[in-house]
């Protein structure tokens, strides 16, 4: 078995020119689905920063929220109601909203404001300049130092700005897991700070952010916040149900999806047809190894070998060259949007499988019909 | 030769028939052939183009099946065979050299007569250090790491015959085994199998044109229009 599947090798792979152009189309392909599925994963990723960032277990929101950015107020009495809740340890305010900043310079700049419980600082950034405490001193905001940072003018502690007529002053710096998929700068503040800056209609309350007292909890909290006319849903409920309107209500998904199919049709075509002409320029090959006394199966698992070894070195180059070419995109644009997944690692195997699956299959057809008799009458 | 008359049944044919296509376009290129071939012997086949000798010699090979008829090798029926022990008795029983060599391009010298090894499941090293001594018998070593291209025909057609006997097979069939070498060649070559490589256990079928090689026969089938047409002495016992 060993020692034919060698010879599979050596016939495929001395063939450089075929070989190198089965694994440009396989390459090709990988490349492509890579390429496409990891930029929807970082975007999917980032549409979910504040959710990551916050890190609350449960969210409580409107139910006809789509998108952390887009949040719905509700009224004051929902926050009480939602401590009354049996199984809730505590419950805390979240106000996330949009101002515009007035720099130095005079120049606006749109920012995000996530107004932090006044007594917790539940969801708090982790500081890498200045104190926590400080955020309580007068028109004290955090600035997130992510790639949107710079667009305020790089701030330093101590540093002034307006937002909506009202003075604000850098008392930290911050870092978070995710920078959010907008490219507006982020800034920290109170609760109560964030809705005095801010005008608001009627109610302020972005979002509730609960913590259950156990996992069991968790549906009955539900349940009950239901019956209150909201909706509360797990982090990973928010970030899925946040990735699912990007993907079926944005036309980004289809557009990927598209992409994705057509990468994979373009690969499949491509590998197919060079493996295709790879196994007629070798039927005679074939065909000898036949009369002198292959079995069908073992030229079946020669091809098997062949169209297997091609897709996964193909694999391996295709995620190679988009991994480093993210790579390589992430150090020069920081907030560049893509994100290798073991998902879609796996969803890019299945798929060359399938390329390699289907050329094989075309060829082992040839390959058993061929009657060595037609190839040696000369 | 001796073992001619010892009568040593190898192959025996019975009732050969085969033809292509159906209606209008159907040809019958063998049209009931029977006969004989012994161990230690070779048999040449002689007759014109389009006689049956390239189908007639598929059959008794077990590469083509023909449309009714018996070939029994060493006893067996072949044609009674499951697919899997069919493509046994061709890898374990037959050695065929075609009439274009179909070596292996891509492969060296010494990979293409260790082939028949491999698929008897020797071991790569072990099926590369016996093709280097089959290469050996054919006064090829030294051409071991070749690629075929770089061969000479008649070097290529030893290649080809390292190949066959690689197997180490009871019966030998060469088709127009001189037919593209020069005559000085194509005797040599045939002058060397009977030398070298024919032995009493051993039955050898050439197909061929050549005159000049008829002197090595034991004897000659002539073949036309897919019968036989005669069976005579070859030059070797005039
Ligand atoms: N696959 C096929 N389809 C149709 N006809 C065929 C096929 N194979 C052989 N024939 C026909 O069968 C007859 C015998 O062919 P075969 O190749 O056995 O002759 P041959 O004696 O070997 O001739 P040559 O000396 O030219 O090699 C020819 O008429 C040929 O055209
Ligand atoms: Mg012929």
């Amino acid at each position: 078995m060993k020692g034919i599947l060698k010879i599979a090798y050596k016939l495929l792979v001395n063939d450089k020119g075929k070989f190198a152009a089965l694994l440009v189309g396989i390459t090709f392909a990988v490349f492509l689905m890579n390429m496409m599925t990891s930029m929807f994963a970082g975007i999917l990723n980032k549409s979910s920063a504040t959710v990551i960032n916050i890190g609350a277990r449960m969210w409580v929101m409107d139910p006809a929220v789509k998108t952390v950015a887009s949040s719905i107020p509700m009224p004051d009495y929902v926050l009480d109601a939602v401590r009354s809740i049996k199984g809730v340890r505590y419950a805390v305010p979240l106000y996330s909203g949009g101002a515009l900043v007035k720099l130095a310079d005079g120049t606006y700049q749109n920012v995000t404001v996530l107004g932090l419980d006044d007594a917790s600082l539940f969801g708090r950034p982790q500081l890498i300049e200045g104190r926590i405490e400080d955020i309580y001193s007068d028109n004290a905001f955090i600035v997130v130092k992510d790639s949107e940072y710079p667009k305020l003018g790089s701030p330093k502690i101590g540093t002034q700005f307006e937002l909506n007529d009202h003075r604000v002053v850098i008392t930290g710096l911050a870092r978070v897991t995710t920078s959010g998929l907008f490219g507006v700068p982020t800034l920290y503040t109170t609760y109560t700070r964030a809705i005095q800056y801010i005008p608001n209609p009627r109610f302020t309350l972005s979002y509730i952010l609960v913590e259950p007292k156990s996992r069991a909890a968790v549906p009955y909290i539900q349940k009950q916040i239901k019956a209150l006319g909201y909706e509360a849903l797990t982090n990973e409920q928010f970030m899925k149900k946040i990735s699912n309107f990007y993907m079926y209500q944005t036309g980004l998904g289809t557009n990927v999806f598209l992409m994705t199919i057509i990468s994979f049709i373009v690969g499949l075509s491509i590998s197919g047809q060079t493996f295709y002409t790879f196994i007629l320029e070798n039927l005679d090959r074939f065909g000898a190894i036949k009369a002198i006394g292959a079995r069908g199966r073992e030229l079946v698992y020669m091809i098997l070998f062949q169209a297997a070894f091609t897709a996964l070195i193909g694999y391996g180059l295709g995620i190679g060259l988009s991994s480093l070419i993210i790579f390589l995109a992430k150090l020069r644009i920081s907030s560049y949007a893509a994100m290798v997944t073991y998902r879609n690692l796996a969803l890019a195997f299945v798929m060359v499988l399938v390329i390699a699956g289907i050329s094989s299959y075309i060829g082992v057809r040839k390959v058993i019909k061929i009657e060595p008799f037609d190839i040696f009458r000369g | 030769m001796a073992a001619a008359e010892n009568k040593n049944l190898a192959v025996k044919a019975s009732g050969l028939v085969k033809w292509f296509g159906e209606g209008e376009a159907k040809t019958v290129a063998v049209r009931g052939v029977s006969f004989e071939a012994y161990f230690g012997e070779m048999l040449y086949i002689e007759g014109p183009s389009g006689s049956g000798k390239t189908t007639l010699l598929s059959m008794i090979s077990g590469i083509l099946r023909p449309n009714s008829g018996s070939v029994t090798v060493e006893g067996k029926d072949i044609w009674n065979l499951t697919n899997d022990q069919l493509a046994d008795f061709r890898l374990n029983t037959v050695g065929f050299v075609f009439q274009d060599y179909h070596l292996f391009p891509r492969l060296s010298t010494r990979e293409n007569v260790a082939i028949p090894l491999i698929l008897k499941k020797v071991g790569w090293d072990e099926a590369m250090d016996r093709a280097i001594e089959y290469l050996e018998v054919v006064g090829l070593r030294e051409r071991a790491h070749l690629q075929p291209v770089k061969l000479s025909g008649g070097e290529q057609q030893r290649v080809a015959i390292a190949r066959a006997i690689a197997s180490r097979p009871d019966l030998l069939i060469f088709d127009e085994p001189t037919a593209s070498l020069d005559g000085d060649t194509g005797r040599r070559i045939v002058d060397f199998v009977k030398n070298n490589i024919l032995n009493d256990k051993r039955c050898i079928m050439i197909v061929t044109h050549d005159n000049r090689i008829f002197e090595f026969a034991d004897r000659i089938m002539r073949m036309e229009d897919g019968m036989i047409k005669g069976m005579e002495k070859g030059g070797n016992e005039k």
